[in-house]
């Protein structure tokens, strides 16, 4: 009984701003003052974050924490839930992608996600990634779109596994190709930024070492924020970690210093097991 | 005794029985008071364990003497006929029984006083059937009521403080619900048995192929003195043709402005849209087909006539543009309801996979939420179809009864169900060709929508299946 | 590449986004389609409707003459119920318009009143012989054609050969209508009596009698065995079982069989081969019952299925047996669910026309139906019927007759909508 109090204690720290390196000189997303609601209910509290090219940020923490909100604000896919709003400003390269003026669909053209479910569309897998180049009509012929594909596919370690079965449905295939897919998919668009929401949760040992390898790869061209249930994953991918709580971004700084010498107590606390 | 009181008395009897059970169980409850023994189950089971001793056997008996007891005295009193009458044929027989049996009715048993030969025989005969009716009656009553009381007295001899009394009325419950759930079976065997004992019958007088393949419907005259029946033609190929003109024509109404109301309700519409257009768009599926009907015949005919005649065409009167126009509409909701459950149940996670590409909605919704629900849509375009093709109403009062076989929707058609109509309504007796032939079409529809009706609900649940 | 790609996209984004609207558009247009079909659909039909709620009624002044009718005060009552009194209607009609001379003119005179006039005379008269020898107005009920011209619904300008009502007739009713001996009032006939060769006699107590009868047969026949076999699917039937899924099968398919079939299952044999009487409540319910059951079955599943299996876990815990848990918890729980559901089915039925006309109930029938193995008629059929008819005035009361049936399909429907919302339970 005692214990359970003073375990209670220790969530109870008191989060006043954010610890850490939450800056970069070289950011690709700026987030100020950023609070998301899901009706009259407060979702997240305050976020301040630079995301810098070419970097992975991993965002970890307990569940309902609402780095998966965050993460979705950063692509604007909160829009399909009616009743979700976000205040502060978010920029992409200096350019504020809650303005009126910023189009969505650019945005998301821009900023590409893979899924926590790998959701490949019921169709070939050459038109699953074929699909968002169909879309923005970025291929002018056939030959362009099928290099497009099988580019698409080198790059996310897909090709060699399917290349004779490129028109069976995408859904025929395991959860990792799969997953594989989705990052083809997304790829093909050629974004600039890629947004992964627990992109291995349900996928086993060996097709997340394969999906993190890729991460890594694919960091040379991309910048990328993961999302991650799996604090072992965040410390293996990701340049610099962050860590919220009940909606508020308690820590960020350089992976290995968040693991080995965590500034916050909460993130301590969680890191070390004794919550989460 | 009239079956209303005959039925007071078996429930009175069955109270009866269900107080005294339970009496008598109270009362083996108090003399076992300081013994081990205590009852199996509540008095009132006991009761209810009495009065169904009572009353199943005595229902049985009754149910069975009541379905079938016109058949026998029928053809009893058939039997006490003079030798040559009883030579005619089945259908003369029929008539002459329908008079025997309303001249029995008439009166009381009048006194065979009648000079003319024919009229006496008729006489005799009814007297002879309100007799046997009057015997049968009798013996109903009393084998019914001594059934009762037997089963009665059986069942009081079961309450004992072991006898399992609740078990034994749940076991009888059980077996009712049992009962209950195997008329679906029973009425689809009814279907089948009326319509293929029937169409049997009329594929012996006009061969399958001639029904299936024949150009000519003309049931009412007979076109060669040496054709089967000599009543007719029976090519049912025009309306076949009539028939599908007809859905054809409500589909390409109902299925794009089905599909797409399903869609802006489903994928665009807010909440608070959905409840109020969802309701008003079902009012459309709760009318009435035979206001469908009289707004078909009276109001859009005239209508697409006038605009036809405007335009140089000379449209019939009775178009089967007119009847699958707003028999479509009627098939709207339908097709909407059914459409939107299917895209419902199409998992958010596939839109979000669109819209993270940057998908706009309606780009999401034909390459990617369409193409999943495809299966589901095109089951419940299957399950519209088979409403269209069976329903009734509008056509009978709107498309007319001409058989041409024609494929222009300006025209008059009839339909598999119209004739069924026009064969059957009226007073006919029931076996000539023309009859049959009515249940011959209906076995055809019956077949056709079947078939349609187990490939939709087999896509539509292994559809669920695949997103559940 | 990066750049050019953003521009290729933002190049699309106009054309995408107009695609998008008229996408939108496509929706709400197919919306607004069917809700115009609704609007103009209801009111048409009020249109042609409403005025069928009014009718016509004549003034005539009638002497009662003793000696046409060969009867006097002190008859009895047979001698004065079987006196003709439609010679005096006809005696007063030409006393009024004494300029009629031709036979068809004579003959066209008669009908400026329902043949009814001489019954309703006959029926004062055995109620008061004291009437006899005097002289006395009556409001009789006027013929159809009357009727229908002083609505408004006849075009005088049109030829006169086009018209139904001529212009002898035309100059009669005009004088009428100056010497304020026509009337309108609310038309009470029409909801209380029964079907009737003449259109301003005819009325729907025979067919929303029928329809009640048959109502309470399919009612009283569908929803224990429909809830009986609800129950035994959901809490009894073994699961993975043959028979069930035969079962099961059979329900959904049954839904959407046409319901003319079921009519020639009715025919068949229910009269043919059971020797049901044709034409009668009794069998129209039989067959209504066949048809709303897997409607009801297939809801009420659904209600006892939404019924959380912790409650009847918490029955079992104390000892209940299955079907006491059943029908002392899951039941009552799921019967908002049921009820609703049977009211849906109910009102399907009371709109189904179909398989009714294939058991005979389109037979022309003017008496009210006392009891469920008397021939009669519901809504739906009379509507059918009277559909045929080319007289005008048939056309509004079929119109006046469909609102009525809407009007019973709304509150039941209504009703079932109240239930839903009062009992809905949130688990």
């Amino acid at each position: 009984m005692t214990e359970a109090i003073e375990k209670r204690d220790e969530f109870d720290v008191e989060i006043k701003g954010t610890v850490g390196k939450p800056f970069a000189d070289d950011p690709k997303f700026e987030s100020r003052n950023v609070d998301v609601f899901y009706g009259d209910k407060q979702a997240i509290f305050d976020v301040n974050l630079d995301i810098a090219k070419n970097e992975i940020v991993a965002m970890i923490g307990p569940s309902g924490c609402g780095k998966s909100t965050y993460l979705r604000c950063l692509n604007r896919m909160n829009d399909t839930i009616p009743i979700c709003r976000v205040t502060g400003h978010i920029k992409l390269d200096g350019e504020d992608i809650y303005d009126k003026h910023q189009d969505p669909v650019l945005l998301r053209a821009r900023v590409g996600m893979v899924f926590q479910k790998a959701n490949p569309f019921p169709k070939s897998i050459y038109d699953n990634v074929a699909y968002g180049a169909r879309l923005h009509g970025l291929t002018s012929n056939k030959t362009e779109l099928d290099d497009l594909v099988e580019k698409s596919l080198i790059r996310a370690g897909l090709f060699k596994e399917v290349k004779d079965d490129l028109h069976k449905p995408g859904t025929g295939l395991s959860g990792g190709q799969q997953q594989r897919l989705c990052i083809a998919r997304t790829i093909a668009v050629d974004p600039e930024v890629i947004l992964m929401d627990e992109p291995t949760s349900a996928l086993d040992p060996i097709a997340t070492a394969l999906i993190e390898e890729l991460m890594i790869e694919l960091s040379a061209k991309y910048t990328i924020a993961i999302v991650t249930h799996s604090m072992q994953q965040a410390a293996r991918v990701s340049n610099r970690t962050a860590y919220f709580h009940l909606g508020k971004l308690v820590e960020v700084n350089d992976t290995d210093s968040v693991f080995t010498n965590p500034e916050h107590q909460l993130t301590e606390n969680y890191i070390t097991g004794r919550f989460g | 005794m009239p079956i209303k009181f005959l039925l007071i008395t078996l429930l009175a009897l069955l109270l009866f029985g269900y107080f005294i059970g339970r009496k008598r169980s109270l009362a083996l409850k108090a003399n076992n008071g300081g013994a081990k023994k205590t009852l199996h189950s509540l008095p009132k089971y006991y009761g209810f364990l009495v009065s169904l001793w009572a009353g199943i056997p005595a229902l049985i008996i009754l149910l069975l003497w009541t379905a079938f007891d016109t058949t026998i005295i029928t053809s009893m009193t058939v039997s006490q006929l003079p030798e040559q009458t009883q030579q005619l044929s089945q259908d003369e027989l029929g008539l002459l029984m329908n008079e025997i049996i309303n001249l029995s009715q008439a009166d009381k048993i009048s006194d065979v006083s009648a000079n003319d030969a024919k009229m006496l025989i008729k006489q005799t005969a009814a007297n002879n059937f309100a007799r046997f009716s009057h015997i049968s009656n009798l013996a109903k009553t009393v084998l019914v009521l001594v059934m009762a009381l037997m089963g009665l007295l059986l069942g009081l001899r079961y309450i004992r403080a072991e006898t399992r009394a609740r078990n034994y009325v749940e076991t009888a419950i059980k077996l009712t619900m049992m009962g209950c759930a195997s008329i679906a079976i029973l009425t689809t065997f009814g279907i089948i048995f009326s319509v293929l004992l029937e169409s049997l019958q009329f594929f012996k007088a006009v061969p399958i192929t001639e029904f299936l393949f024949g150009t000519t419907w003309s049931p009412q005259t007979a076109i060669r003195p040496d054709q089967v029946g000599s009543s007719g033609s029976f090519g049912a190929l025009p309306l076949f043709v009539g028939t599908l003109l007809i859905a054809f024509i409500a589909m390409l109404v109902a299925v794009p402005l089905g599909l797409m109301s399903a869609i802006y309700l489903s994928e665009y519409a807010s909440q608070k849209v959905r409840t109020v257009v969802k309701p008003i768009l079902e009012i459309l599926a709760g009318i009435p087909t035979v206001v469908y009907g009289f707004f078909a015949a009276l109001t859009v005919a005239p209508v697409i006539r006038d605009m036809g005649e405007s335009m140089g065409f000379h449209p019939a009167s009775e178009s089967a543009l007119a009847a699958g126009l707003v028999m479509g509409v009627m098939i709207i909701p339908f097709v909407s309801s059914l459409s939107d459950d299917v895209l419902s149940a199409v998992p958010q996670a596939m839109r979000d996979g669109s819209y993270g590409m940057g998908a706009t909605k309606s780009e999401t919704i034909k390459k990617v939420v369409i193409p999943a629900a495809l299966p589901g849509i095109v089951a419940g375009i299957l399950l519209a179809a088979s409403r269209a093709i069976g329903e009734t109403m509008i056509v009978v009062m709107a498309a007319g009864l001409a058989a041409k076989m024609t494929v222009n929707p300006m025209e008059a058609v009839t339909t598999v169900t119209v004739q069924i109509v026009t064969l059957l309504t009226g007073d006919q007796e029931f076996d000539s060709p023309k009859t049959l032939a009515a249940f011959a079409l209906g076995l055809g529809l019956f077949m056709v929508t079947l078939i349609l009706n187990v490939i939709s609900l087999h896509v539509v649940r292994k559809y669920r299946e695949q997103y559940e | 590449m990066k750049q050019s790609n953003t521009d290729k996209i933002k190049a699309s984004l106009k054309k995408r986004y107009a695609k998008e609207r008229r996408f939108r558009l496509y929706g709400l247009i197919s919306i607004a389609i069917s809700f115009l079909f609704l609007l103009v659909l209801l009111v048409n039909i009020s249109i042609k409707g409403l005025p069928a709620f009014h009718q016509t009624y004549v003034k005539l002044d009638v002497t009662i003459d003793a000696n046409v009718l060969g009867i006097d005060k002190n008859s009895d009552h047979e001698a004065l119920f079987s006196a003709d009194y439609s010679i005096i209607i006809t005696k007063t009609l030409k006393k009024m318009f004494p300029d009629v001379k031709s036979r068809k003119q004579k003959r066209a005179l008669k009908k400026l009143v329902s043949n009814s006039a001489a019954y309703d005379l006959r029926d004062a008269v055995t109620a008061n012989p004291n009437l006899i020898g005097t002289t006395h107005s009556f409001w009789f009920l006027a013929k159809d054609d009357v009727d229908v011209y002083a609505k408004g619904n006849i075009d005088r300008n049109l030829a006169e050969t086009e018209r139904r009502v001529k212009d002898f007739q035309l100059a009669w009713i005009d004088q009428l209508e100056k010497e304020g001996r026509l009337k309108q009032r609310f038309n009470s006939r029409f909801f209380t009596s029964g079907d009737s060769r003449e259109p301003e006699q005819a009325g729907i107590k025979g067919a929303m009698v029928g329809s009640l009868l048959t109502m309470l047969v399919t009612l009283s026949l569908s929803f224990p065995i429909a809830v009986g076999a609800a129950v035994y699917l959901e809490e009894f039937a073994p699961k993975n079982n043959r028979w069930v899924d035969i079962i099961e099968i059979n329900i959904n398919n049954l839904a959407a069989v046409p319901s003319i079939v079921f009519g020639l299952l009715g025919l068949a044999v229910f009269i043919a081969f059971f020797g049901v009487p044709r034409s009668a409540p009794l069998v129209g319910g039989l067959v209504l019952s066949l048809m709303t059951l897997p409607t009801i079955i297939i809801a009420s599943r659904a209600a006892i299925k939404s019924v959380p299996s912790s409650i009847r876990e918490a029955a079992y815990g104390l000892g209940a047996s299955r079907v006491q848990t059943t029908f002392h918890h899951t039941l009552p729980l799921a019967m908002p669910g049921i009820l609703t559901g049977t009211i849906i089915g109910m009102a399907q039925a009371l709109g189904e026309t179909a398989p009714l006309l294939m058991i005979g109930m389109v037979a022309f029938v003017a008496d009210i139906p006392q009891g469920i193995t008397d021939p009669s008629t519901v809504l739906p059929v009379q509507i059918y019927l009277w559909s045929d008819s080319p007289e005008r005035a048939f056309t509004e009361r079929t119109s006046a007759a469909i609102m009525v049936l809407l009007g019973f399909l709304i509150v039941m429907n209504f009703l079932a909508v109240l239930l839903r919302k009062h009992f809905e339970r949130r688990w």
